[in-house]
């Protein structure tokens, strides 16, 4: 069952301009969503915020009424140990494999770092991961 | 006066205005006979050759329109044989078809003879070295330029248009006296020079400058001469009459039409009514000699007037003031003419825009600067930087492609830009002149 290790990102359009990730967040404080994990790509007049939140449909339709442009993106989260080595571990199974990386962020989750990825073919990476031996998160383990 | 024709420019009125009528009379009956646009224009209007019987019944032949050259792209107007052609030139059009002009090699030494007298009008001559900064190429500023300066025997430094410093270098190096650019170019190199630390007054040659094709004011010329020491001229034309072709005189007091080239008309813009000399209205221009693309009557949109009384130079052909606008809401970028109907023709060819855009102008130091906010189709939305850094070239180069002059294109949200009820206002230009 690799279906239930992808991971559902919400993905931002966002102008750069001031206050536009004030107004994000508003937005989702006002729904009671919780951010486990965000992370922001910038160019030039422009972005992308990526997040990872409790409630990701009532995320995107509070954000869609208020006029941003969002959409879901499938992501998976893979378990690294917080010690030196520990990203490498990883990353270097998807190497090995020839999978790449299109980004990628990080949190430090409750029992172990957490690396969010966004891969281009996300089913094998996750089945390269677990051959590896490596542990990946559900949607319910993210809190 | 120092003239490169001295009969024809100073041609007694009388006189000019007999040539004027039986040159009118040729192009008439030429077109009459053999182009279908022409006859069939006439014939809807119901005006016969022979009803043209002296110079003032011009009035009655019918209007031609940046949109017939559209309509007809890109040479269903030509009057010439493709093996007679020797060259064109392509402007952006009103909507995604371009403007093409095609040039025989008389409709070549026509131009390049109004030019030949312009300059020399503007007291420049053989020993004068000229820098064309006008862009080469489609365009018709250099090479048009390019070529009446080689008549008048100065000797062209063909410098085009960009890479500034080094075009200070030449113009120190090869002493040039001269320079044909656009108006902002010129204060843009004179800024340059400084910051590389040269005194265009000073440390050039420099004294004249052929400046046109974009809108500028007395206060500029009154500032390029105290900044550069250089007396600025302003030329007139658009490629639809073959390219920069009339220019003030050393008297500065308005842009002499030579009358055997062309004949300038103002209209009033809403009823088409010719209006009397002095009157400030829209310049309709016929061209007489034209063989490859001629034009009777064509509206090039500019506004302005005429005034007949002999100018102090001792040229007897009638001037058109400065341009003061424009009946339409073209722009001008960095000399190139700009139609926002055109900006908009090319973003509807985008399938990941909305179709929705807004274009602001602005003056970067002396430079324009044309910024196109477009809007994001939702579904082209990318969680990925570089999907939307390529949909953002993609637009750049849609437009520099459609408008042949590069933009600024900023990506906004979905739903962001204004929309409009009734006409939309997808222009904000805040340049001042």
């Amino acid at each position: 069952m690799q279906g239930e290790y992808i991971i559902k990102q919400i993905s931002i359009f966002s102008e750069n301009k001031p206050g536009r990730l004030a107004a994000i967040a508003e937005a989702l404080e006002k729904s009671n969503v919780n951010i486990y994990a965000f992370s922001i790509a910038e160019a030039n007049s422009f972005g992308v915020v990526r997040a990872l939140v409790d409630k990701p449909d009532d995320a995107r339709s509070v954000l869609e009424k208020l006029g941003f442009a969002v959409q879901f993106t499938d992501v998976i989260a893979v378990r690294m140990k917080d010690q030196p080595g520990g990203l490498h571990e990883v990353a270097e199974i998807l190497g090995d494999a020839g999978i790449n990386i299109e980004y990628a962020y990080a949190y430090s989750g409750k029992e172990a770092a957490v690396l969010i990825l966004r891969v281009s073919q996300a089913g094998e990476a996750i089945s390269k991961i677990q051959a590896a031996g490596g542990s990946l998160l559900r949607e319910s383990d993210l809190g | 006066m120092h003239s490169w024709d001295p009969r024809i420019e100073g041609m007694p009125k009388a006189e000019l205005e007999k040539v004027q009528y039986r040159l009118l009379k040729t192009l008439v009956y030429r077109l009459y006979s053999f182009s279908d646009f022409y006859h069939a224009r006439m014939k809807e209007a119901k005006v016969h050759p022979d009803d043209i019987k002296t110079l003032a019944d011009i009035r009655l032949l019918p209007f031609m329109y940046k949109s017939d050259l559209r309509d007809n792209y890109p040479d269903k107007l030509f009057c010439a044989p493709q093996n007679d052609l020797v060259r064109y030139h392509v402007s952006s059009g009103t909507t995604g078809k371009p403007t093409v002009v095609g040039y025989t090699q008389k409709d070549l030494d026509l131009w390049t003879t109004s030019l030949a007298r312009a300059l020399t009008s503007c007291g420049i001559g053989k020993g004068d070295v000229i820098q064309v900064s006008y862009g080469y190429g489609l365009f018709t500023g250099g090479l048009g330029l390019h070529y009446g300066a080689e008549r008048i025997g100065a000797t062209v430094l063909p410098t085009s248009v960009g890479n500034t410093e080094r075009q200070i270098e030449l113009m120190q190096d090869l002493k040039a006296t001269a320079i044909a650019c656009t108006p902002s170019y010129l204060i843009h190199i004179g800024e340059a020079a400084e910051r590389m630390g040269v005194s265009i007054q000073k440390d050039t040659h420099l004294r004249s400058a052929i400046i046109g094709a974009e809108p500028w004011s007395e206060t500029m010329r009154t500032r390029i001469y105290e900044t550069m020491g250089v007396r600025a001229y302003d030329i007139y034309g658009t490629s639809e009459i073959s390219g920069p072709m009339f220019s003030e005189c050393s008297e500065q007091k308005g842009i002499h039409i030579w009358g055997d080239i062309a004949i300038p008309e103002i209209i009033d813009p809403e009823t088409g009514e010719p209006l009397p000399p002095g009157e400030h209205g829209e310049l309709v221009m016929t061209v007489l000699q034209k063989e490859a693309l001629p034009m009777i009557r064509y509206r090039i949109g500019d506004l302005t007037q005429i005034f007949d009384e002999p100018c102090p130079c001792g040229r007897t052909h009638p001037r058109i003031r400065r341009i003061s606008g424009r009946v339409d809401d073209m722009l001008i970028i960095r000399g190139i003419n700009v139609f926002p109907s055109a900006v908009e023709h090319a973003i509807l060819s985008i399938p990941e825009l909305s179709g929705h855009f807004m274009i602001e102008v602005d003056r970067k130091g002396s430079l324009d600067d044309m910024l196109v906010r477009v809007e994001m189709a939702p579904e082209a939305l990318s969680d990925k930087i570089n999907d939307l850094i390529n949909i953002k070239r993609k637009v750049e180069h849609t437009l520099k492609n459609a408008l042949n002059v590069a933009v600024q294109v900023d990506l906004s949200e979905p739903g962001s830009l204004p929309r409009f009820e009734g006409k939309a206002k997808r222009v904000i230009d805040r340049r001042v002149f």
